[in-house]
This record gives C-alpha cells, sequence and structure tokens, in this order.
C-alpha cells in the first residue's frame, strides 16, 4: 500500500514540494484509515458523549469519567478505553492478541491512571474449524500471557463464533485505569521549550507500518507476508513501564504523555504536540534503538512495544532518567516542544518538517456509498424442541467459558468482588465506596440480521448486564469493526451499527466516551458481520450483587419486554430459517433503572439477563447441583427469543417487583425454583427435564473440545 | 514492626500483600529489590507476580538477585518469612525451602478458587486453624506443580513441613482436587525453620471481607504470631 496519488497531491500543494521519504511514509500512516478514520469519522457524530460524569471525552488516550462517591468526599476518577488487534491476532494470535492488551494499558498510563482492569470481547469463525480453534486458542494464550504478566485482572469479556469471522478474527480489548483529579495528565502538549522524552523499550524494526496493515483488506497470504508488521510483546517490560510511570505521575514530573502505538514514534510525538498547537524539534539519532543501521523511517513508524513519549520540564529530566534507570528501562531525550513545524532530523539532516495540524487533522475524509440491509421476514423452520434445546445450550457461542476466564487472573488486585461468567463483573473501588461493573460485548447474529436494531440491542444488553447486578450505566465506549467502507453495503452495515449503538446509548442517557474503529476486516472469506463491541460501566453502592444462580427458594419472575420474535437469535443460527428482528423495549431507560433497585433488593435471591440463546440459556445457566426450577412458557418462541432488557428474577417478594415495574415494563410469573437441581421446562405441551450434569454436560463443550 | 514486601521488577502482587496486611492490623511496605531490606524488619513477604517475567524460569533471577542474600541471613535469623505464589516460587529456587514449583499439569494458567486442608496447625502459619480444617483459596498460576525427590518428600512429611494440600470441599486429598498435579497434593510446605513458609494459593486475596472470603487471614496472622 502507498499514498493514495490524491493525498499525495494534497501534502504537495500543502508543503509546496514533494515530501521526502519519511514524510510520505508518516502521512501514509497517520492518514490511514486505522489513525485518521476516513470512513468512520462522518458517521461518529452521532454519538453523545457527554453527561456531567465526563471529565474527558473522545479524541485522548482514555477517556477520563467522575465516579460517583457513595462514600467519603475523595474524588475518585477512572479512565476508558477500548483497541482492536485484528489484523495482527490473524496473523500472529498470540503475539497479536497479547500486543493488543499491552496498548490499551498503556493508554491508561498515559492519563495519569493505574491499570485495574481487562475486558476482551473476542470473534472467531466457526468453533467446527480447526484453524478457529488455532486463532482462539493462540489470542486467548496471548492474552493470559500478557494481562496476567502485567498484573492487571481480566475481569469481563465475551467469546462468539460466527462463521464471519472465518478470514479476520476480532480481538476487542478495554481497559479501566484509576486516577484522581491532581493525578490526571493528558495528550496535550504544554509549552515550547519543554523536552519530549522517550522511556521504555529500545526502539527495533518491528511492526513496520503496522497502521497501514490495519487499514486494508487481509491478503490471501497475511500469514506468511504480513508477519513483519505485527508487533511482539514484552509484558515485563511493560509491567516496568506502569511502575516507572506510577512515580513519574507520584512525582508530578509528566507534563503531558502519549504511549506508542500506530505509527509508532511519529505517530505518538506528532499528535502530542499538534494537540496542544505545537511543534516539534526532534533529532532522531538520539532515539535508543535496539539494532544497528535502523532509518529515519524505521526509527519514525516502527511499532516496537512499551515505550512513552512524555513532555518533561527541563529542570525535570535528569529525575525521569533516574527512575527510568531504577526500573531498567531505556530512556532518551529526542528533541524539545517547539513552536512551529513538526521537524525530524537525522544524522544532521532534516527529514520531515511538515505543519503538525495538517499531519495530525488534515488527512481527507471519504464519502463512501452506504446501501442498507433489507429486514428478514419470518420463515421459521419446523424443528424439534429436545434437538433445538440441546443445540442452542451446547453451542460454542452460548456455552460456558469457563476455560477462557480461568486462564486469565481475574482476581490480582483484590478488587474484584464479582468475577468472569457472570452478567457484569463488579470491581470495589473501596476509595468511592463504588462497585465498578463492567461489561463487554456485542452479538454477531444480532447485527447479521439487522445491524441498528441489532445494535441497539447490543447497548440494551450491556446496560441490562449491568442493572441485572444493581449498577447504574455511567458511561460506554465502543470498537466498531466492519469489513471493506468502499463496499456500500458493507458501508451501510457499518452505518446501521453506529447509529443503533448511539441511537440506544442517547435513550439511556449514557456517554459513548471513547472509542475505536476497525474497518477492512474483509478477506477472501469475505466481510466480517458488522460487529459493535460495546463496553460499558456502571456504578453502585457497595460491592455486593445477587448471583446468577438460583437459591432454589424463590418465585420465577421474568421481568421486561420479549419481542416476539427470532430474527438473530442462536436458535434460528442452529436450526435454519429466517425471522424478523425482535421489537426492542419502548422505555429501555425506565427499565434499567428499576432493574437496578430490585436487583438490589433484600428479598432478591438471583438474576441473570436474557440474551444469547434466550431464555433456554439463561434458565440452563441458573441451575446448580442443589437448585433447579420448574418453569412454564408459551411456545419455543418464549424460549429462544432474545430480547434483551429482560431478565430472570428469583424473588420472594413478587409483589415488590411488580410494583417497581408498574408502567415500565411487564412482568411475568415463569415458574418457581426448586431445590433438585433440575431445570423441568413445559414449552406447549412438550417437557423438557436436564439435572444440573446433564447441563454441564452440555455447556462444557468448549473445555472437552480443548483439553 | 513492619513486614517487608519485597517488590522485584515483575511483581504484581505487592500492593495486594501491603493492603491484605494492613487489613490486619499489620503494619507493611513495599521494599524495592535494589533498595536492600531495611533494618529492623519484624517478618519478610516474597509476593506473587513475574519477577524478571518468568524468564529463565519462574523464580530463578529473583533468587539470585542480591537482595535475597540479605533475605537468607534474616531468615536464618528467626525473621518470619512467607512466599506467595511467584513468592514461593523465588522461595524454592533460593534454597530457602525444598522442592521446586513447576509447570501446571494443564500447561495452562489457571486462576480459580481451591480447597485446602491443614495438615500441620501447629505453625505460626496455620495456628489459626485446627487440623484437618478445609480452607477456600484462590490459586493463579501457571507453574505450581509441586516437584521433589522422594527422598526429600518423605523428609518433608516425616518432619511435619507441609502446611497445606489440595483437596474437595469436604477435605479429601484426591486426584481431582489436584489443581496442577502437584506430588501428593502439596500446595504449601515449611523450611527448615518454622518461620519460613511458601505457599502456591494466595491468602491476600482471601483476606478482605469485602472480596474474596477471609480463609486467608490466618496464615497472614502468622507474621504476628511468632515470637
Amino acid at each position: 500500500m502507498s499514498l493514495p496519488d490524491t493525498d499525495y497531491d494534497l501534502i504537495r500543494d500543502e508543503l509546496g514540494r514533494d515530501p521526502t521519504p519519511a514524510e510520505g511514509e508518516l502521512f501514509e500512516n497517520l492518514w490511514s484509515e486505522h489513525c485518521a478514520y476516513r470512513s468512520s469519522r462522518p458517521l461518529l457524530s452521532a454519538f453523545d458523549s457527554e453527561s456531567d460524569d465526563v471529565v474527558i471525552g473522545p479524541g485522548d488516550d482514555a477517556a477520563v469519567v467522575a465516579v460517583p462517591l457513595y462514600e467519603g468526599d475523595d474524588e475518585t476518577y477512572i479512565t476508558f478505553g477500548i483497541e482492536s488487534h485484528n489484523h495482527p491476532s490473524y496473523v500472529d494470535p498470540f503475539d497479536g492478541a497479547a500486543t493488543g492488551v499491552g496498548g490499551i494499558v498503556r493508554d491508561t498510563l498515559s492519563m495519569g491512571a493505574y491499570p485495574i482492569a481487562l475486558a476482551d470481547s473476542l470473534y472467531f469463525g466457526d468453533f467446527d474449524r480447526e484453524h478457529s480453534r488455532y486463532l482462539f486458542e493462540g489470542v486467548v494464550e496471548g492474552i493470559s500471557h500478557y494481562g496476567n504478566c502485567i498484573g492487571v485482572p481480566t475481569v469481563a469479556g465475551s467469546v462468539d463464533f460466527h462463521e464471519g469471522y472465518v478470514g479476520n478474527p476480532l480481538v476487542n480489548v478495554a481497559c479501566v485505569g484509576l486516577t484522581t483529579p491532581d493525578r490526571l495528565v493528558t495528550a496535550e502538549a504544554q509549552a515550547a521549550g519543554n523536552k519530549l522524552v522517550l522511556v521504555g523499550n529500545a526502539t527495533g524494526r518491528d511492526g513496520l507500518g503496522g497502521a497501514s496493515f490495519a487499514s486494508e483488506d487481509l491478503a490471501e497470504d497475511a500469514e506468511t507476508e504480513d508477519r513483519p508488521a505485527v508487533q511482539v510483546g514484552d509484558p515485563y517490560t511493560e509491567k516496568l513501564l506502569i511502575e516507572a510511570n506510577e512515580d513519574l505521575v507520584d512525582e508530578g514530573l509528566v507534563l503531558s504523555a502519549r504511549d506508542l502505538g500506530a505509527a509508532g514514534l511519529g505517530g505518538a510525538s506528532s499528535e502530542l504536540v499538534a494537540k496542544g498547537g505545537f511543534g516539534a524539534e526532534i533529532d532522531l539519532d538520539r532515539v535508543h534503538q535496539r539494532e544497528p543501521n535502523m532509518s529515519a523511517l524505521e526509527i519514525l513508524l516502527a511499532e516496537s512495544q512499551e515505550r512513552m513519549c512524555y513532555e518533561v520540564a527541563p529542570e525535570d529530566v535528569e529525575r525521569v532518567a533516574d527512575i527510568a534507570e531504577k526500573y531498567d528501562l531505556g530512556c532518551s531525550v529526542i528533541g524539545d516542544v517547539a513552536d512551529g513545524n513538526y521537524v525530524c532530523t537525522f544524522d544532521g539532516d532534516v527529514v520531515v518538517d511538515v505543519p503538525p495540524e495538517f499531519l495530525a487533522d488534515g488527512a481527507p475524509m471519504n464519502d463512501l456509498d452506504a446501501v442498507a440491509s433489507e429486514p428478514q421476514e419470518r420463515d421459521l423452520p419446523e424443528a424439534d424442541l429436545t434437538e433445538a434445546f440441546e443445540a442452542v445450550v451446547g453451542s460454542p457461542t452460548t456455552a460456558s467459558k469457563r476455560w477462557v476466564y480461568r486462564q486469565y487472573d481475574h482476581e490480582v488486585g483484590i478488587r474484584t468482588s464479582v468475577g468472569p461468567g457472570d452478567d457484569a463483573a463488579i470491581i470495589a473501588l473501596r476509595e468511592a465506596g463504588a462497585g465498578l461493573a463492567l461489561s463487554s460485548g456485542a452479538n454477531p447474529n444480532w447485527t447479521s440480521a439487522n445491524p441498528y436494531e441489532g445494535a441497539r440491542a447490543v447497548a440494551l444488553e450491556n446496560a441490562t448486564n449491568l442493572a441485572a447486578k444493581g449498577a447504574t450505566p455511567l458511561a460506554a465506549v465502543d470498537c466498531l469493526n466492519g469489513g471493506n467502507p468502499e463496499k456500500p453495503a458493507v458501508y451501510g452495515g457499518f452505518k446501521g451499527i453506529v447509529d443503533g449503538l448511539a441511537d440506544m446509548c442517547r435513550t439511556l442517557s449514557t456517554p459513548v466516551v471513547g472509542g475505536n474503529v476497525s474497518l477492512y476486516n474483509d478477506s477472501v472469506s469475505g466481510p466480517i458481520p458488522p460487529t459493535p463491541t460495546l463496553a460499558m460501566v456502571g456504578s453502585k453502592a457497595g460491592y455486593d450483587a445477587p448471583p446468577a444462580a438460583f437459591s432454589g427458594e424463590g418465585t420465577l419472575l421474568l421481568v421486561g419486554e420479549a419481542g416476539g420474535a427470532l430474527g438473530g437469535s442462536e436458535y434460528l443460527a442452529k436450526t435454519g430459517g429466517t425471522d424478523r428482528f425482535p421489537t426492542l423495549p419502548a422505555n429501555p431507560a425506565g427499565l434499567v433503572a428499576a432493574l437496578a433497585a430490585v436487583a438490589d433488593d433484600e428479598s432478591t435471591l438471583a438474576t441473570h439477563d436474557v440474551s444469547h440463546g434466550g431464555l433456554a440459556v439463561s434458565l440452563a445457566e441458573m441451575v446448580t447441583e442443589t437448585a433447579g426450577a420448574d418453569v412454564e412458557l408459551a411456545d419455543e418462541i418464549a424460549l429462544f427469543d432474545e430480547t434483551p432488557g429482560r431478565v430472570v428474577v428469583e424473588t420472594t417478594n413478587p409483589e415488590a417487583v411488580r410494583e417497581a415495574f408498574d408502567g415500565v415494563a411487564p412482568v411475568t410469573e415463569i415458574g418457581a425454583a426448586t431445590t433438585d437441581g433440575t431445570l423441568s421446562l413445559s414449552v406447549s405441551d412438550e417437557e423438557l427435564v436436564y439435572d444440573a450434569a446433564s447441563i454441564a454436560e452440555l455447556r462444557d463443550v468448549i473445555e472437552r473440545e480443548l483439553e | 514492626m513492619t513486614i517487608a514486601v519485597i517488590q522485584f521488577g515483575g511483581s504484581n502482587c505487592d500492593r495486594d500483600a501491603v493492603r491484605a496486611l494492613a487489613h490486619l492490623g499489620i503494619d507493611a511496605e513495599r521494599v524495592w529489590h535494589e533498595d536492600g531490606l531495611p533494618e529492623e524488619v519484624s517478618g519478610i513477604m516474597l509476593p506473587g507476580g513475574f519477577s524478571y517475567g518468568d524468564y529463565l524460569r519462574a523464580g530463578a533471577m529473583a533468587a539470585r538477585s542480591p537482595i535475597m542474600n540479605e533475605v537468607r541471613e534474616a531468615a536464618d535469623d528467626g525473621v518470619p518469612l512467607l512466599g506467595v505464589c511467584n513468592g514461593a516460587q523465588v522461595g524454592c529456587e533460593s534454597g530457602l525451602t525444598d522442592g521446586v514449583f513447576t509447570t501446571n499439569e494443564s500447561a495452562r494458567f489457571q486462576c480459580e478458587h481451591v480447597f485446602l486442608r491443614v495438615e500441620n496447625a501447629e505453625t505460626p502459619w496455620t495456628r489459626a486453624y485446627d487440623e484437618g480444617d478445609v480452607i477456600e483459596i484462590p490459586i493463579a498460576h501457571g507453574e505450581g506443580r509441586f516437584e521433589i525427590t522422594d527422598e526429600k518428600y518423605d523428609a518433608l512429611v516425616d518432619d511435619d513441613r507441609v502446611l497445606f494440600r489440595y483437596c474437595d470441599a469436604e477435605g479429601n486429598v484426591t486426584d481431582d482436587a489436584n489443581p496442577n498435579g502437584s506430588t501428593g497434593n502439596v500446595a504449601g510446605i515449611l523450611g527448615a525453620r518454622e518461620t519460613v513458609a511458601v505457599l502456591m494459593p494466595h491468602p491476600e486475596r482471601a483476606t478482605l471481607p469485602d472480596v474474596g472470603g477471609t480463609d486467608g487471614q490466618g496464615i497472614l496472622r502468622g507474621f504476628t504470631s511468632i515470637e
């Protein structure tokens, strides 16, 4: 890939000369889809990103949100960001996924925050395929290796299998950090004359051109041809960087910071100074290097991992170097924040001399054609109920992900009060007396069936996950994944998920404070389904939440409105056929609020949301050796309908739940919990009976197949 | 009195250890390994994590860092020492305790809650329990399989230096309840003196009442139950 002719002409007109080779490469990477959001930015204004809690919205390395104080009066901020590492994870699943974790963690560091939680949403081709399993195992191992080593717990996430990801898996990683108002740092340079200091790993020839690699379709030979574009991470160095960053922030030595990610040093340093309205004078010879004879271009664009760029006052440079030395990290003073252009010299020659804001923000936007897909009509299959139940509950997409999260250290930091495997994780923010709930995911079946409604459903489902554990949504970040946007049908689907997420988040008054766009997830197997991963945080008083497992003592209520359709369901994915997408509830905000209140009522014994696989999966997941349920449903639509915004509530006080939802959403009694550890389902005139062991047998498919 | 929680490059449970000890009213501070052991420490904790990135072998490089000479001397003088997870690997690698902790039978990292049976309740680290008690404590390791020569294993058992064995909820020590393939289901042991102990499970993750239960408190209280 090289710079398009139209871009080249634009740059030549601006500079009044031909760009140098280094400038050409810099523009190619910084103006790539991955960095400049050329095809997506025109759509992203759909999002509302403000609320009273939002301190810093989109545009910095991570967003910053104030946590409501439930105890004490020390203001507490969280940072929140999300990133994709899709193409690298296809070419080299272990390193690609590992460095995805590293990148989003450094985005947290550069805000002056300490990383406290990770969530991963992963998407692979059909589980039956050997190549999908190879990618799945490699990605999970990469996340496990990196995340565990740096001591940041992976507490939430999702894994979906869908044929649309056969040629292009997705790895979306979100990170939450913790900071306070006085520690907050931004990526906005403060003053000319300050020093730019590069701390961390030495720069080598790894990850060259990663940003532009991420901005084109995956070629058939990508696994061999594009390996040099994939970075290799070293979590040990990242951990040292986390500690060094803490010391630097503690001592107030950081004036602004940006991590080195896509487009390497050239990207980070130019964006940092441009955001403050400055230029820079950088001497590339001063960058500490791992390999001999590197060219200016390589030093500028290598995506070597575990590096940070700091703006430091001249008198503090020595102290910064001492702290780097303490942690065995390389440190080089590479230049100054300056007025005027962004200038890089190498070996005595000026190799880059460009207006910084032109480099950072001058990329032209694409005006692409969008064609929306036709909604599906009802054409339901004649399926055997038992077979369908077992296929849906035993589907790798809905099955237990214990095999995955057992490999993630989800308790380091001793803040995890509810870990993975529940609707949402809860992190104890003792600083504010707040439980921070975190949920992350999307559903490719939904957004394939109907991009707009499917994305609305994804947003509502994440909010429902939080509310089912008693938390109120606070903010969200999105990772918008799509295929090649130059295909009108792909762009139409992408537009659908953007608008859908934006509309539902607005309805829920949940600001979308940051995000990431990953396009060109396209290969010889075709485009991926439009995939709007949403990570959402919410807060509640205290750290407790009702369990997702039956206690065996209560009445079972289903709260929320069923959409009465099966479009986008796991049921249809397994049995064939089509249907319209279920109608979403009319008052989702009221529903989420009522739910959060009910979840924390003392008469509530268990709560679990209804989503992938419908009630069939929710109920199966709630059964334990000692607690089961007797449930009666009208038909198979009621059993497999996946309309989000619904929760199974086991309660000793059904009347109180009805009152809480009065005028908000319907409450239906579906049966009672039992103490026999068996799920007994009566669906129209058929009976299904499964004990805990046979449910576990169905749900353990991933562990059984991979161990 | 202050417990020194030694922070190597790559340690990641050092803050957790200090927080958990503080919850029990035990004064503790993180000590950067290059700063050396403070004088007048009343105890030493080697925390979990990935010291030196687990490069070479888990715990091998930290075990050979200069501060470990001071740690060994202090331990020989009777200063209580507890190694947890990576700290247990460092303890074994540095010769403070017998055996080694190596790659799990599954060859994967495992983070989960396990049950431990208290084998000897007459040590500082187990005085809070009764022999045969079953406690629930999390593990989080990729290299936690305890391996030891038969001869040394027999000596451990004869000397009553096995602190905990992995068991099921009822206290049965079975293969199914052994998460990593450890010899004899051993999860934690004493060194040559009863003031030195290492274990793979994380007591600091089972100390704060708001997360993960409180079954690990008794182990950390070992620091205060030594004369």
